[in-house]
């Protein structure tokens, strides 16, 4: 579903490279956890891949298209579920899901029928009135998620969606995933809890300094690595216990 | 929860515009405070400098310039000076003994002027008549000149201007161009004096006919169609309201860098919209604001001016081609907008720099100084100003009373300046998030 070959990525006036020569094959169906500690290029990858942020070098084609020859057909197959809450504080849940399903140019009936059932899925139907102002993380989150989910996309990417949230909402919004990968969409997603990456992914990759460091079945990870009871372990063995503060 | 995907047709674009001219109209409306902001402070603006424009002519008739008079002549010429500043009705004379007193008064802004009177002013300037007509007429065989030896050695009078260093060049120039004035009158009307004594017994006889021959007397030009008298109110709405529909620019591009801040820019990335269609959506509600904003303005000047003590704005037969103007000064005010809060990244950048950019633009657009009293450089940099286009066009309607084929330039350059505008923000929009 997913193949990237050689992808780089330096920003302006940076002295080194966010993304390094990065190559990977993601498949359909699957749940694709991009795990590493802070700065190591998870975002830039995620955002290059969302139509965010412009390659240095290297391409990548998503179901068989790439950006420069089929932006808006590629556009419509992603959806993204960003960091920040995406919304805006002064319209309701309903009137912020209505404009950015419109945006995939969704028939209203249709979106309407979908943004209903998203709701009803995350329990945010008897909210769908209020203003997201008034929303507490774990609700923001959720609407969050519903605006990039609404058209339906065949690979969904989603940048640390559980950051900041109760339990109750970071299961809602697991649960609600899955359902989604089972439904046929690919997820691909950044997180930097371990544990729920090793329970929610098929597959992870740890990235570091740019470049993968490993990749695999959490389980497998977990087992090839000396001294390892869980993805942590792999991911501190991997990655160091070294602070990772950037300015 | 799957549907099938449509193509991006021209009914899946419009319903696209459609949900971001129903977004940013909900924006819009959400922030009430923000809401009355745009449209009472144009309204405000434009009733205070009305009012202030208007109030200037009232002002020197109802209260009178404070004015000291130093009369160091007391005699014919300077109570005819006196009776002159009394007639004009725009003075309200003092009388001070000392000119060092009077000179202290204006400086230290008490009195915005003071007058002094020379020294024997009439005894000098009658004697000065005298001679100079006793010459003429011995040159006519009428009398004895009087010696070249005899004539008196006097040195020019010299009428002193004590101006308040705050008060205004232009005030300065008009004080000192009336009294120029005034005292050529009195120094002819002494000539005429001093010949009818020379040639007449009879001091009562008149012989010349003193009062003014050429005069002069306004007429606006009204090219076979009703003349419009222009008013303080006729003059400031259109200029204003000009000014008040420019600075749409600022909650614009606030409203830009306020999605680009919150994230939502964002995720507008990531959809298969078109930049067009996001601006669209702005466009349509932003130009309707400023049609709104200028519907008020003239309900105000029609309606409110008078109650006010203003002229009445006459719109008659003229409505239609205002808001056609209205129209497109609206749309060059909102490609700026566009592009200002497509450029800027932070509120700090888009708001000094727009309210400071209007005011040059209404500085150069003739706004305040009319174009033709501007040094040469400065007309020239008027013509590249969208507010001096609208300016003319709004002049050319209210003022002229044209027709729609005469504001044909001036709305095909508002036009051009939206289209060149609206394009330069896509491109660099383009250029900036190229993927």
């Amino acid at each position: 579903m997913i193949q990237i070959n050689n992808l780089s990525k330096k920003y302006k006036g940076s002295d080194f490279y966010s993304v390094r020569d990065l190559s990977l094959n993601i498949s359909e169906g699957e749940i694709f956890g991009l795990l590493g500690p802070n700065g190591a290029g998870k975002t830039t990858l995620i955002s290059m891949l969302c139509a965010l942020l412009k390659p240095s070098s290297g391409d990548f084609e998503i179901d068989g298209l790439n950006y420069s020859e089929n932006e808006n057909a590629l556009k419509q197959r992603i959806g993204t579920v960003p960091q920040e809450y995406a919304l805006y504080p002064s319209l309701t849940a309903y009137e912020n899901l209505m404009y950015f399903g419109s945006m995939y140019g969704l028939p209203q009936k249709a979106l309407k029928k979908n943004i209903q059932e998203h709701l009803d899925h995350l329990g945010l139907a008897d909210f769908a009135g209020k203003k997201v102002k008034t929303f507490s993380g774990g609700m923001k989150r959720r609407v969050n998620l519903i605006a990039g989910i609404l058209h339906g996309p065949k690979v969904l990417f989603l940048d640390e969606p559980t950051v900041g949230v109760d339990v109750q909402s970071r299961n809602a919004i697991l649960a609600h995933l899955k359902q989604l990968n089972q439904d046929g969409t690919t997820i691909i997603y950044t997180s930097h809890h371990l544990n729920e990456a090793e329970a929610f992914c098929t597959r992870v990759a740890i990235i570091d300094h740019g470049r993968i460091v490993c990749q695999g079945i959490p389980k497998e990870l977990i087992a090839q690595e000396k001294n390892a009871l869980n993805l942590e372990d792999v991911f501190l063995s991997r990655t160091g216990k070294a602070l990772r503060d950037y300015a | 929860m799957s549907f099938s995907l449509e193509l991006e047709k021209p009914s899946v674009i419009m319903r696209k515009l459609l949900a971001s001219t129903h977004k940013e109209l909900l924006l819009l409306t959400r922030d009430l405070g923000g809401l009355a902001v745009l449209f009472l402070m144009p309204l405000a603006l434009v009733i205070v400098i009305t009012l202030i424009q208007d109030g200037t002519f009232k002002t020197i008739k109802q209260h009178k310039i404070p004015i000291l008079v130093v009369d160091g002549d007391g005699e014919e010429v300077s109570q005819s000076i006196l009776e002159t500043l009394k007639e004009s009705d725009m003075f309200a004379l003092s009388l001070k003994s000392s000119e060092a007193e009077a000179e202290a008064l204006v400086q230290n802004g008490t009195y915005p002027l003071a007058i002094i009177i020379p020294e024997n002013l009439t005894k000098d300037l009658n004697s000065k008549v005298n001679e100079n007509v006793a010459g003429i007429l011995a040159k006519f065989g009428l009398g004895e000149d009087i010696p070249y030896s005899e004539k008196t050695n006097r040195t020019v009078k010299e009428v002193r201007l004590y101006f308040d260093p705050a008060t205004q060049f232009s005030f300065r120039n008009s004080i000192k161009s009336g009294i120029g004035q005034m005292v050529a009158k009195i120094e002819t009307q002494s000539i005429y004096t001093a010949f009818q004594e020379e040639v007449s017994d009879n001091p009562t006889e008149k012989i010349f006919d003193t009062e003014p021959f050429i005069d002069f007397k306004e007429i606006i030009p009204s090219s076979g169609k009703s003349a419009t008298l222009p008013n303080s109110t006729q003059h400031n709405i259109p200029a204003w309201t000009l000014f008040a529909i420019f600075f749409i620019i600022l909650p614009l591009s606030i409203n830009m860098v306020k999605e680009k801040n919150q994230g939502t820019f964002i995720r507008l990335r990531t959809n298969p919209v078109s930049y067009t269609t996001v601006l669209g959506g702005k466009t349509v509600v932003f130009l309707a604001v400023a049609l709104v904003q200028f519907a008020l303005m003239l309900l105000i000047g029609m309606y409110l001016f008078p109650l006010l003590g203003l002229p009445q704005l006459d719109v008659s037969g003229r409505l239609p081609l205002l808001f056609v103007v209205a129209f497109f000064a609206g749309l060059a005010a909102v490609g700026l907008g566009l592009l200002l809060g497509t450029v800027a990244k932070s509120q700090e950048q888009s708001a000094p720099f727009g309210a400071t950019f209007v005011v040059i633009l209404a500085a150069i657009g003739g706004v305040w100084v009319p174009v033709f009293a501007m040094p040469r450089f400065m007309q020239a940099l008027s013509n590249l100003s969208p507010m001096n286009w609208g300016l003319n066009a709004f002049y050319d309607v209210f003022l002229r009373n044209v027709g729609f084929l005469e504001i044909v330039p001036e709305i095909g350059l508002l036009s051009a300046f939206f289209i060149a505008t609206a394009l330069m923000a896509k491109v660099y929009y383009e250029r900036k998030n190229a993927v």
